[in-house]
């Protein structure tokens, strides 16, 4: 279970913010530039909250008064970008393997070999980022951030950049990474249509506020 | 029409390995320097940045000057590298190398920087949430992609540790074989009377050996920038 209280001052705004995440695919919904990003930056460690608590599980991320804040290198969270965010220079058969390679982890051909069936990029694994399409991008960011093994997955607006016609190519991914129960994920999102799938738990957020809690009749 | 003498070789390969030397060593001081001037604030900052230019806007003979005064035998530092290092740079080759470096330095350090200014530090962070360290981040992502520029700087501070003739010159004198550089040798062959075919061979030798690195380094920069935008 993920736990999470901040408080970080942006802008001109504050974030204050609570909520927790028991599984399944919990989405943080709501307007853009509510910081909805950042909270999730905040999980990930590549965002520092002024004050709060983040844990998963037993393992606290973060804590002030604690003085407790993991880097973001060992809180294997794996993080899908908006962006995809594939390293250029590698091939997708690199990008999807730098995590269990950067870990030290021995090769595990069974796990690759399935979460390239489950994403369906065993096509691509030869070409290079460049070459993508944006849907096949963000197919092999997920895949890359689920083969580091992480805890929890974020994904923040993953098929924002997406047309109709991509978004409803990923969804049964999603769907599909849900149901196999393989991580609990955050999901942000501003666009109900999209996530209304995948939803199992929602957190509106508005004005750097949880306004509700509750399931998907919260899209609406 | 290259019929060089041994001497002439002698300045040749003294030349190639001196500007090799330099910029070899001082490859990974830019490296850190350039990562340096993109990505950190710290105080001094724009000293820094100076104190690296300088040598760009100096007379060369000014900065051979302040390495004499620094490094020579009887100079504090140098004394000090002598005694107790038994590294000497005064009139020496090790000493032209020093300061073909300083002089290249800024020409080394301009183009790294500005392709780590370049790089998208979001993909660092992407790294970063994968599990890589700081350190991991820089060799696996910030590295690779800046190699263009690192190429780019290494090709132009080996051509001008090539060609540096003024600091070199007030730094370790002109003592063939060792510290006479093709420059040096040129000169020194301009100034006597019956010089100009054996300084008519050192120049063809000069622009091949120019020719050569540009072309080289665009070859490798080409392969860079293909495996940076997929193929």
């Amino acid at each position: 279970m993920l736990s999470v209280r901040v408080e970080k001052a942006l802008g001109d705004f504050t974030l204050d913010i609570a909520f927790t995440s028991a599984g399944g695919a919990t989405v943080l919904f709501g307007p853009s530039g509510t910081g909805k990003t950042s909270i999730i930056n905040m999980i990930a460690g590549l965002l520092r909250p002024d004050r709060g608590r983040i844990a998963l599980d037993d393992d606290v991320l973060f804590d002030d008064a604690a003085r407790i804040d993991v880097p973001a290198h060992k809180r294997r969270v794996g993080y899908v970008f908006q962006e995809g965010r594939l390293f250029p220079h590698l091939s997708v058969k690199s990008n999807l393997d730098y995590g269990r390679w950067i870990g030290g982890h021995a090769a595990d051909p069974a796990a690759f070999t399935h979460v390239v069936d489950l994403l369906d990029i065993g096509a691509l694994l030869d070409r290079r980022p460049g070459k993508l399409s944006g849907g096949e991008r963000q197919r092999v960011a997920i895949g890359r951030a689920l083969l580091a093994r992480p805890r929890m997955l974020l994904l923040d607006e993953p098929l924002a950049s997406l047309d109709a016609g991509r978004k409803a190519e990923i969804l049964p991914y999603l769907e599909r990474l849900r149901d196999g129960a393989e991580v609990p994920m955050i999901y942000v999102s501003h666009d109900a249509s999209e996530v209304t799938r995948i939803a199992s738990h929602v957190v509106r957020i508005d004005g750097g506020r949880v306004t509700a809690t509750g399931g998907v009749e919260l899209l609406s | 029409m290259l019929d060089l003498s041994p001497e002439e070789w002698t300045a040749v390969m003294l030349s190639l390995r001196i500007a090799a030397v330099a910029t070899a060593v001082s490859l990974p001081f830019g490296i850190a320097v350039a990562y340096l001037l993109a990505r950190k604030n710290f105080w001094g900052k724009s000293v820094l940045d100076a104190l690296i230019h300088l040598p760009l806007v100096l007379p060369p003979v000014v900065t051979g000057y302040l390495l004499l005064i620094a490094f020579g035998r009887k100079a504090p530092l140098g004394a000090f590298l002598a005694d107790n290092f038994g590294i000497v740079f005064s009139f020496r080759w090790t000493g032209a190398a020093l300061a073909c470096g300083i002089m290249a330095f800024p020409l080394l350090v301009r183009p790294i920087r500005l392709s780590i200014e370049a790089i998208d530090t979001k993909l660092e962070d992407a790294a970063s949430t994968l599990g890589a360290s700081r350190l991991w981040v820089f060799a696996t992502v910030t590295l690779p992609l800046a190699l263009p520029g690192i190429i780019a700087g290494t090709m132009l501070g080996f051509a001008k540790a090539l060609g540096e003739f003024g600091a070199t010159i007030t730094f370790v004198s002109n003592i063939p074989g060792e510290t006479q550089t093709i420059s040096a040798a040129i000169y020194t062959l301009t100034q006597v009377p019956d010089g100009d075919s054996a300084a008519f061979r050192l120049v063809i030798v000069s622009i091949i050996i120019s020719l050569a690195a540009l072309i080289a380094a665009e070859w490798f920069a080409r392969r860079a920038a293909a495996r940076l935008h997929g193929n």
